[in-house]
């Protein structure tokens, strides 16, 4: 359990689960579960290699942005959610079509 | 389990689980500054939120399970092809097969980066977050303006 290739397969297992989520679910709420679960398994990658083939502070400190950043990005969907909920009384994406432009 | 529960309020709390995971895993990786970080925004704040959306948003209709169509088998074999080819890569190469480093980062090093290299990017993230959070204030403020008016 102490080597790269555990974490990295770790991190491929939920990077291939958020791809399914996003392939196959209609509802916005879990289309961002999915994509915050990508951004945790790009998240453990990168912890992963500055740990084992770069070990230095640079790693972390770039994950500790990466994940301030994941945070508002989901505010600012989960407020885009609300609104269209409002608006529409559904969160199902391939109902909403006036957010096409 | 984020994914497929049935009620959504679950698939959130799963999800909240799922980050602890990737906590310990942080943990795991001798980066304890960034799984206390990854605690207190994930766990701490963006579950919650999603949380009171799930609630606020919640309804009955639209909790019904989909039924398993093409696009859902698509997206599994996506998935379980993509998992499966980037596994036996990882498997299969040498490169990442590199020991352990005897050296893990520790907290002065990161603050005493953060402070200098990365003091413009700490700025513009600062910017980043104050104004995603008014353009979030916004979008549920104004809509709520009409509905009343």
């Amino acid at each position: 359990m102490n080597s790269l290739v555990d974490f990295l397969t770790v991190s491929a297992i939920l990077f291939a689960i958020g791809i399914y989520g996003l392939i196959t679910k209609k509802n916005a709420l879990r289309l961002i579960f999915a994509v915050e679960i990508m951004i945790n398994a790009a998240n453990i990658n990168f912890i992963a290699f500055n740990r084992f083939l770069w070990p230095t502070a640079l790693g972390q400190t770039v994950v500790l942005f990466s994940i301030a950043l994941a945070a508002s990005e989901a505010a600012v969907i989960l407020a885009i959610v609300v609104v269209a909920y409002r608006l529409h009384e559904d969160v199902d994406v391939s109902e909403l079509k006036t957010l096409g432009g | 389990m984020a994914l497929e529960a049935r009620e959504i309020v679950y698939g959130a709390v799963a999800l909240a689980a799922s980050f602890f995971g990737v906590a310990s895993f942080f943990f795991l990786l001798d980066a304890p500054f960034v799984a206390v970080f990854q605690l207190a925004v994930y766990v701490g704040a963006v579950a919650v939120l999603i949380l009171f959306t799930v609630m606020l948003v919640r309804q009955g209709r639209w909790l019904k399970d989909a039924p398993f169509t093409a696009t859902s088998l698509v997206g599994v074999l996506t998935a379980a092809g993509l998992a499966i080819s980037l596994v036996l890569s990882f498997a299969a190469s040498k490169y990442f097969s590199a020991a352990e480093q005897a050296t893990a980062p520790d907290f002065v090093q990161i603050g005493r980066l953060i402070s200098t290299t990365f003091s413009p990017a700490l700025q513009v993230l600062a910017l980043v977050l104050a104004s995603a959070v008014l353009g979030a204030i916004m979008l549920a403020r104004v809509e709520r303006k009409e509905s009343t008016s």
